[in-house]
């Protein structure tokens, strides 16, 4: 509880909490588009990319203040996410080779801008490289501002497109045939995105804000099939994982933030996919118990049906070695006969025979009816 | 032997020994397991120092190849549950295990040796200082390093060519003839692995990613063999290492920054100006085929009206515009690529087909 109470009275942990969460949040959101849109590694690339956009923007005007450098980012971002599109679209490069050249390149670029500031004299170059992991407890109260006016106006923008996002995501051909400018609208959702990766970069790193980026939305889409709760799912999950990251790690010195918030937003994608309902690892696995123990049921029912018809009444016994070598494809019909037992569809005779009741008689008549068709 | 030229060495070996596995890479579309497993190998690297206690010790690497084929079984096991598309696993997977090797560096190893930058960036500007003497020669380790691990990829390359020619261009076709491409594409990994390894503790991991996709990246826009391709991305590679630590000298910047850009550059040149499908070339061709086309249209135009009545009024220039509707630039190209052919000549304003001309729209009847 002691954390909270910080949370709510200490300056530097309220500010850096917040600034995380917002960031969490335009992330989670636009993530959502990526992820759907199968471009979750252009994060990568783009955020690796954007590292020769701040030292670029350093080495032009010589500040350090964070719109400045976020400006810097975004422009060189875009720019590389521009030349990756032309890049597929007009030569035999693949998409991933791509982007792999664009990340690595870019980020060499950056990495020889950085080492030549570096080496300038009287240029006070530290904190450029806090961008590499991120640094939370950097943040300022101004440079929340800053997160925090962009956030707003990717969040709007998201908002107003919203149905125009939706379809081009989905099916942009039908979004063709409706007279939309598809081209321009995805120029615009990737600039959105662009700008939710490079307000992220000074908190969680230019190495690991991707993870930002996809692993909040590959979470959101294990519980629901609905792109609206998904995108506000993502939206909490990025924002949970933010503050605890950078939380935690303004706590502990030696803890660098983005790293946290990627083990925390990890754990979130590995909850999801075991424990969502529906798609979730765990419930498909019962399901699928669930309704293999069915089809046995059924199985061994009709197998008793069926022995019986060749007799006077419906309820004459059988052994279990036979159902045994009747069922022989899912294994020994024992347990599934005292699950019969428990249901009231069968019973024993003696040690080794079991017989239907009537209520095993009429159930396995309409399964008959149902998967054969009347008459076995 | 000097400091410069022994870096260059390291440089070219790294180079080579990324650029092979590399083409493979490039070719299945795996272009981003590069950029994975290079940071993914972390983790096995920390764990395998934090047992050992010693960085030079060979368990590392094998921490390292570990690490990289755990990255690519997890990449496809959360693949195979059809709960993630494979971008999506690999953009969670890897950042997932690069942030706990970051961690456990953080927490337990922060004050010896081995810190995230130098795993990042790498400095291969200190790699002569770290030498081993065999017998009677002194070499910096890494040379030594990587000069096995070429050796290693070349030999598997050379004794398996073939079933990695099989199983990357035609996986399903491999594993019906009894090949094991699933096993081949694991074996690969641990070589992209063991090589990024090797290399990034000279050149850090980005730097791997740059070296594996993009001299692969440029040979394929050179060839269709993949023979050729190899030697290709082997040797735009060595150049890109050399070209780069000249920069490097001449900028007074990172080594492995400026071998990145430079093989940024190599791709970027390579790509413009290569023979057939290079963008020069292409739009060459492209123009190629609009003036051959105008031409053949005009000359069938002519060969249609020729002689008749109306040929007075039919063949002349401001017709073509006017009646046809041809563009302006469209009708002076056709005009012009025809008389440099010798096939048209120019009355005064009309123009009349020569023999040859005559038998080329024929040709052209016949054939579009």
């Amino acid at each position: 509880m002691d954390i909270l109470t910080e949370l709510f009275t200490d300056y530097t942990l309220r500010t850096v909490a917040l600034g995380a969460a917002l960031l969490g949040i335009s992330a989670g959101a636009l993530g959502c588009f990526a992820l759907l849109r199968r471009q979750s590694l252009l994060g990568d690339a783009i955020s690796h990319a954007a590292l020769p956009g701040i030292a670029l923007a350093f080495l032009l005007t010589g500040s350090k203040s964070s719109l400045v450098l976020i400006l810097g980012a975004g422009a060189v971002g875009w720019f590389g996410s521009v030349l990756i599109a032309a890049l597929t679209r007009r030569t035999p490069i693949t998409y991933d080779t791509a982007l792999g050249i664009l990340l690595s390149v870019f980020f060499g670029v950056g990495l020889v801008m950085l080492t030549f500031i570096q080496r300038m004299p009287d240029a006070n170059q530290a904190g450029l490289d806090s961008f590499l992991f991120g640094q939370a407890a950097a943040l300022m109260q101004r440079d929340i501002y800053v997160i925090l006016a962009i956030g707003s106006v990717i969040l709007l923008l998201t908002v107003a497109f919203w149905k125009e996002f939706k379809l081009i995501s989905f099916d942009p051909d039908m979004a063709e045939t409706l007279g939309l400018p598809v081209r321009a609208l995805e120029h615009l959702l990737t600039g959105l995105f662009v700008a939710a990766i490079v307000i992220g970069l000074q908190t969680v790193g230019v190495v690991l804000m991707s993870a930002l980026i996809v692993a909040p939305a590959a979470a959101a889409r294990q519980w629901t099939n609905r792109l609206g709760v998904m995108v506000l799912l993502a939206a909490v999950f990025g924002a949970v994982s933010g503050v605890s990251g950078a939380v935690s790690s303004s706590m502990a010195p030696n803890l660098p933030t983005g790293p946290v918030i990627v083990v925390v937003v990890s754990m979130i994608v590995g909850a999801s996919l075991l424990f969502a309902p529906n798609r979730g690892f765990v419930f498909r696995k019962i399901r699928e118990w669930k309704s293999g123990r069915a089809l046995r049921v059924d199985a061994v029912l009709v197998d008793l049906y069926t022995l019986a018809s060749q007799h006077a009444s419906a309820d004459y016994p059988h052994s279990e070695q036979v159902l045994n070598v009747m069922s022989s494809m899912s294994g020994t019909a024992k347990r599934t006969l005292h699950l019969l037992k428990t249901l009231e569809l069968a019973q024993p005779i003696d040690d080794q025979r079991w017989s239907l009741t009537p209520a095993g008689e009429e159930r396995a008549r309409r399964v008959i009816e149902e998967h054969y068709g009347g008459g076995a | 032997m000097s400091a410069s030229i022994e870096i260059q060495i390291i440089a070219v070996l790294v180079a080579v020994a990324c650029a092979l596995p590399g083409v493979f890479l490039v070719l299945r579309q795996l272009a981003m397991m590069s950029d994975a497993i290079s940071h993914a190998i972390l983790p096995g690297i920390v764990i395998a120092f934090l047992l050992t206690e010693d960085l030079s010790s060979p368990l590392l690497i094998l921490g390292a190849a570990a690490a990289g084929v755990a990255t690519v079984a997890l990449v496809e096991l959360l693949r195979k549950t059809g709960l993630l598309k494979e971008d999506a696993a690999i953009g969670i997977v890897f950042p997932a295990l690069f942030s706990v090797g970051v961690i456990l560096i953080a927490r337990f190893a922060g004050d010896v040796h081995l810190d995230v930058d130098a795993v990042l960036l790498g400095e291969l500007a200190f790699a002569p200082f770290d030498r081993v003497v065999l017998g009677s020669i002194d070499v910096p380790k890494a040379t030594l390093v990587m000069a096995s691990i070429l050796m290693l990829n070349v030999v598997f390359i050379g004794l398996f060519f073939k079933e990695l020619k099989l199983a990357t261009f035609d996986s399903a076709l491999a594993a019906t003839l009894g090949f094991t491409p699933v096993l081949l594409h694991y074996v690969l990994m641990g070589l992209v692995s063991t090589t990024a390894v090797g290399a990034f503790d000279a050149v850090g991991s980005i730097l791997v990613v740059a070296l594996m996709v993009a001299p692969p990246a440029a040979a394929y826009m050179l060839t269709q063999r993949l023979a050729s391709m190899l030697w290709m991305s082997a040797a735009l590679g060595a150049i890109s290492a050399v070209g780069g630590y000249w920069m490097a000298r001449w900028l007074d910047a990172s080594i492995a920054g400026s071998m990145a850009s430079t093989a940024g550059l190599v791709f970027l040149l390579v790509l413009a100006f290569a023979p057939e499908r290079g963008l020069v070339s292409r739009v060459r061709q492209q123009n190629r085929q609009r003036q051959v086309f105008a031409r053949d249209m005009l000359l069938i135009h002519l060969y249609h009206h020729e002689g008749l009545p109306e040929a007075e009024q039919e063949c002349r220039v401001e017709h073509l515009q006017d009646h046809l509707r041809w563009e302006r630039d469209f009708a002076m190209m056709a005009v012009r690529t025809a008389k440099r052919a010798g096939f048209v000549e120019d009355q005064e304003g009309l123009m009349k087909l020569s023999d040859s001309g005559r038998e080329q729209a024929r040709h052209a009847l016949v054939h579009i």
